[in-house]
């Protein structure tokens, strides 16, 4: 067997990349020679068995708004270095970059022939979405960035064992997420045997594995559209954690738990003194200097009476950052159920 | 991010300005940023009247 050094690409966003935050998301492609940030722990972890040859930094605004351009770029550069293998992330529970890493990864794959190896957590969005593409894995992390001194040894492993050849085996035991691909196996007991199994541990409140798990994202069928949009009512829902003056209600900047209804102004539009912003996903600023920008407010009263009929005198804010599947739908019930009651025909979410 | 929308099944998606101000763009004069809003707007109601049988998107028409 070759003890040739593995040769890596990196790829970060601009945070782990050592360029800033959310300000700092609009930053556009950077190249640097060896490792990043986390990639410096990679390369640790690896030791003599591999070298990280480059890093490639993209904000995560910039990559998302101008994806057409940069995925091109990026992945003539990654063809440049000639790696064995590329990496992305890990990116959490972050959704933007979470779909970056999927991006680069797919590219990667396809484009390049190459295994592509990222890390997320295992609600993040990205990770249903890619797992199944060809050549692609994902393994799993914690929600938090503290679990990265956890998951770069593992990454570290997995990425010798991915460019030698050795087989990774079942999801569950190489650490990965299910790639939907099947293997044929053969078993000792029959299919009937295993379900009546099953549904004896069902039944007795035991634990057992399901053999088909279903899809993370409910499939839910679209809304009938709108009768008679003149004559109908409209309520807003932001996910930017939009809140009076003061935050009364205690909204935290990540993990939110509640959702909120507060009374729209009688004005013809927001005014920044009047809000604040509790979100610590994405760049407030613009959003705190006009609010109508997250929440088109005079937009929406220079429409009513015309274009459709009227606006509900109540919006509905939550921080959509880090929200847990279970508080999302939780709270989107709920808001439903409130909506309904105060015969609201149809909702308009803006999401940040 | 209204393809990462799309991906998680959002029914309605109209694709917004930039991500931190979804509704407008703070860099163009107020009446024009106004406009913008109102297209966007204007799109989100269109969207609503239209029948969708899954994750579809729309567009704004951008006239500024």
């Amino acid at each position: 067997m070759s003890t040739k050094k593995i040769k890596i690409v990196h790829y970060l966003n601009q945070f782990f990349g050592g360029i800033g935050g959310e300000s700092e998301a609009d930053t556009g492609l950077q190249t640097r020679e060896g490792p990043i940030g986390p990639g410096i722990g990679l390369q640790q972890a690896l030791g003599a068995k591999g070298e990280i040859a480059a890093t490639l930094i993209c904000g995560d605004n910039y990559f998302s708004n101008l994806i057409g351009e940069v995925l091109p770029e990026i992945i003539s550069k990654i063809k440049n270095y000639d790696p064995d293998v590329v990496v992305a992330g890990p990116a959490f529970n972050a959704g933007r970059y979470g779909f970056a890493c999927g991006e680069v990864c797919k590219a990667a794959a396809e484009e390049l022939g190459l295994p592509a190896i990222t890390a997320m957590y295992h609600e993040n969005p990205a990770v249903e979405t890619y797992r199944k593409v060809r050549g692609v894995y994902i393994l799993p992390t914690e929600a938090m960035a503290r679990d990265m001194p956890r998951v770069l040894p593992k990454l570290a492993a997995f990425l010798e064992r991915v460019v030698s050849g050795m087989p990774l085996g079942p999801a569950k035991e190489g650490g990965y997420f299910p790639t939907g691909q099947r293997r044929l196996e053969t078993t000792s007991t029959s299919g009937a045997e295993r379900a009546f199994n099953m549904l004896l541990a069902k039944l007795n409140a035991r634990p057992f594995e399901t053999e088909i798990p279903t899809e993370r994202f409910e499939q839910v069928p679209p809304a009938q559209p709108v009768k008679d949009i003149r004559s109908a009512r409209l309520a807003v829902i932001t996910t930017s954690g939009l809140v009076p003056k003061g935050n009364p209600d205690h909204f935290r900047m990540f993990n939110a738990t509640e959702w909120r209804k507060y009374r729209l102004p009688d004005q013809p539009a927001l005014a920044g003194s009047d809000w604040e912003v509790i979100h610590g996903g994405f760049n407030t600023v613009y959003a705190q200097a006009n609010p109508n920008v997250i929440l088109p407010l005079d937009a929406l009263r220079r429409l009513a009476g015309q274009t459709f009929g009227e606006l509900d005198e109540n919006f509905y804010t939550i921080t959509g950052v880090g929200t847990s599947l279970k508080t999302a739908k939780e709270a989107g019930e709920e808001i439903a159920a409130s909506m309904r009651a105060a015969r609201v025909d149809a909702a308009l979410l803006v999401a940040t | 991010m209204a393809q990462l929308a799309q991906q998680v099944g959002a029914s309605r998606v109209v694709v917004g300005r930039k991500i931190p101000h979804p509704c407008g763009d703070p860099s163009l004069p107020e009446q024009f940023d106004l406009k913008v809003r109102e297209e966007i707007v204007t799109t989100a109601l269109e969207a609503l009247k239209t029948p969708v049988d899954a994750a579809t998107v729309f567009r704004p028409s951008h006239t500024v």
